[in-house]
């Protein structure tokens, strides 16, 4: 009876609870949706303003469509500059480097991760170390270094000095550990040579380190603009980043232009991201958790 | 492979030689590989990081105008910059921005962080699609966003003044990257814009290690939420929040590729930043030693900056 008596006033009270519920649900999702609105309000523009002529990028009031789908911008990007070469300098050097990177960085963490050696510690704290260093002190240096070698305008410049990254060892050290030991010993056992077990045991297993770090160095070396800027002055030798601030004209009347090639420019990137982006955040939440 | 021809060859000199080689090497051989392993990197990194950074601090001590040789001038470089007001305003500069990440980025990207990870989100196709919407300017180019924000920054017609504009009549034009007072806030603002989305993906990173038991056993025992936040949630994220305030403190001090495309570091110097000083010093005027000074300056300020939070944090640890 008691229980009969107390539902129907409980009842009123669990439905406010819900739309309360309901309501402050509703309030944040609308203001998250809103903020990513803003998020990607820089993008759209961007992708937008590529299609207007230059008259209409600067007319007052702005508005957020072209009055018509204008593609000269692009047509005159692909035939006026040279942006496939710039394209293609970029592709190369950051694949180029993030290759490099990710066999020095496989080499070493792996060493640092399965054997024991004197000074293991002391090399491996030492490399973290150098992480806390802001990388621009070492930028005069490695200029007159870079001078010495005859380096300037070449690729070498681009994909050798970045090629040891610190936080490339110790992401690979992370996933180097994950590899069973006594597989390796099972190897050595059956008389594999030590560097057969890095080829034939090892990298197998470490697929997804190589998928993190590939998409992590790709995107550092594809987003590089301060050494770039430093070391390259032939325009046939440009990277896109180094290209596109260049193409504004003297006086930026060629905005227009410029934005065609900077949603080309980033297009790659989204791409990869979309596709690899569990690998991404993977790598970078090592960096935050595990540190 | 090229261990054992040399192996051989020794073999082949001095036989008995050889055989203790070969029973040193059985021995020892898993102590010397790794070093083979590791002799790739450290050859790059030696040649390329550790002997500029040497070498950098050399320089600073000298004076050297392109590649003229350099003459040993002792601690001038820095004795100028302490009177160097160009100095003076872009230390104040970054320090400004180091300032707005951490009072306004970092809070930010903490609030959304908790936000996304509570029950306020309560789909999780809709936690990972904010935390992705919010990932993407990080991945974009600073080249990029800097072409980007000037056609909103634009005086006459950026897409910004033009809704202020149309809104508040023809005096809320702001003059995002021409007004001395405003161009600052302008860098903080795309900067909050870019990186704020990977700080709350540290931090939700941080909360989802949270044993969830923690938070119900709090619950069961009457602590309210702001009870659970202080208590539980923020002390546990301790490293978290150590390792997003250093490394953002240690970015905003690296900021170079905005301002120096946006702003040009001006109007009179006001947006320009310890690292674009640097460039233009060492690499406009050539100026190789002042920059190199300049250089080791950015690393006293970021590391004394480091062991600060550190400590801080570190403190915290004892109760």
């Amino acid at each position: 009876m008691s229980v009969q008596t107390l539902s129907p006033v409980n009842k009123p009270r669990i439905s406010v609870y819900r739309m309360r519920r309901w309501g402050w649900i509703t309030l944040t999702n609308v203001i998250l949706l809103s903020a990513v609105l803003l998020t990607a309000m820089p993008f759209l523009y961007m992708v937008s303003a590529s299609f207007k002529p230059q008259y209409e990028i600067f007319t007052f009031p702005v508005q957020l469509l072209p009055e018509t789908v204008f593609t000269d911008n692009y047509t005159k990007l692909f035939t006026e500059t040279l942006f496939w070469r710039w394209f293609f300098n970029t592709l190369f050097v950051a694949l180029a480097r993030c290759s490099l990177s990710i066999l020095l960085c496989l080499l070493a963490g792996f060493a640092f991760a399965k054997y024991e050696f004197p000074l293991k510690k002391f090399l491996f704290i030492f490399i973290l170390a150098s992480l806390t260093l802001p990388f621009e002190i070492i930028l005069v240096p490695l200029y007159k270094m870079m001078v010495l070698l005859g380096w300037l305008n070449t690729y070498w410049v681009l994909i050798v000095p970045f090629a040891a990254s610190a936080f490339g060892i110790f992401l690979a050290r992370q996933y180097c550990l994950a590899i069973p030991t006594e597989l390796m010993e099972a190897a050595r056992i059956d008389g594999s040579s030590e560097l057969g077990i890095f080829f034939r045991i090892a990298f197998p297993n470490l697929k997804p380190a190589i998928a993190v770090m590939g998409i992590i160095f790709f995107n550092g070396a594809w987003n590089d603009f301060l050494w770039p800027l430093i070391v390259l002055n032939d325009r046939l030798m440009y990277v896109l980043n180094l290209a596109l601030p260049s193409l504004r004209g003297p006086y930026g009347d060629q905005y227009g232009l410029v934005l065609a090639g900077a949603v080309l420019a980033t297009l790659p990137v989204i791409l990869i991201f979309i596709t690899m982006q569990r690998y991404f955040i993977e790598g970078l939440m090592a960096g935050a958790l595990k540190g | 492979m090229a261990v054992r021809s040399s192996e051989l060859a020794q073999a082949r000199l001095h036989p008995k030689q050889g055989a203790t080689f070969r029973r040193w090497w059985r021995r020892h051989r898993l102590k010397v590989i790794p070093y083979f392993y590791i002799a790739p990197f450290f050859i790059l990194f030696g040649l390329f990081l550790l002997y500029p950074v040497i070498n950098s601090f050399w320089i600073s001590f000298h004076k050297q105008q392109g590649i003229s040789t350099p003459t040993f001038v002792g601690l001038q470089n820095y004795i100028n910059l302490l009177s160097d007001p160009r100095f003076k305003q872009s230390v104040i500069n970054s320090t400004f921005y180091a300032f707005g990440s951490v009072f306004i980025q970092l809070p930010l990207a903490f609030i959304l962080a908790v936000v996304i990870h509570s029950w306020l989100v309560p789909w999780y196709n809709a936690k990972s699609g904010y935390r992705l919407a919010f990932f993407v300017p990080l991945l974009t180019s600073g080249v990029v966003v800097a072409l980007m924000f000037g056609i909103l920054y634009d005086y006459n017609s950026g897409l910004i003044n033009s809704y202020l504009v149309g809104w508040f009549g023809e005096d809320a034009k702001v003059g995002w990257v021409r007004d001395v007072r405003v161009v600052k806030w302008s860098i903080i603002i795309l900067l909050v814009w870019q990186f704020t989305g990977i700080n709350s993906l540290y931090f939700l990173a941080g909360l989802q290690n949270i044993p969830r038991e923690l938070n119900e056993a709090a619950e069961i025992d009457g602590a309210n939420w702001w009870t659970v936040m202080t208590r539980i949630t923020i002390p546990l994220l301790r490293p978290v929040i150590l390792f997003v305030m250093i490394s953002a403190i240690n970015g905003s001090y690296q900021i170079f590729t905005q301002p120096y495309l946006l702003t040009g570091g001006g109007p009179r110097d006001q947006s320009i930043s310890v690292v674009m000083y640097l460039y233009n010093t060492g690499f406009s005027y050539f100026n190789l030693g002042y920059a190199s000074a300049i250089g080791y300056t950015l690393v006293l300020i970021v590391v004394t900056l480091a062991v600060i939070n550190l400590r801080f944090f570190g403190a915290f640890r004892e109760d």
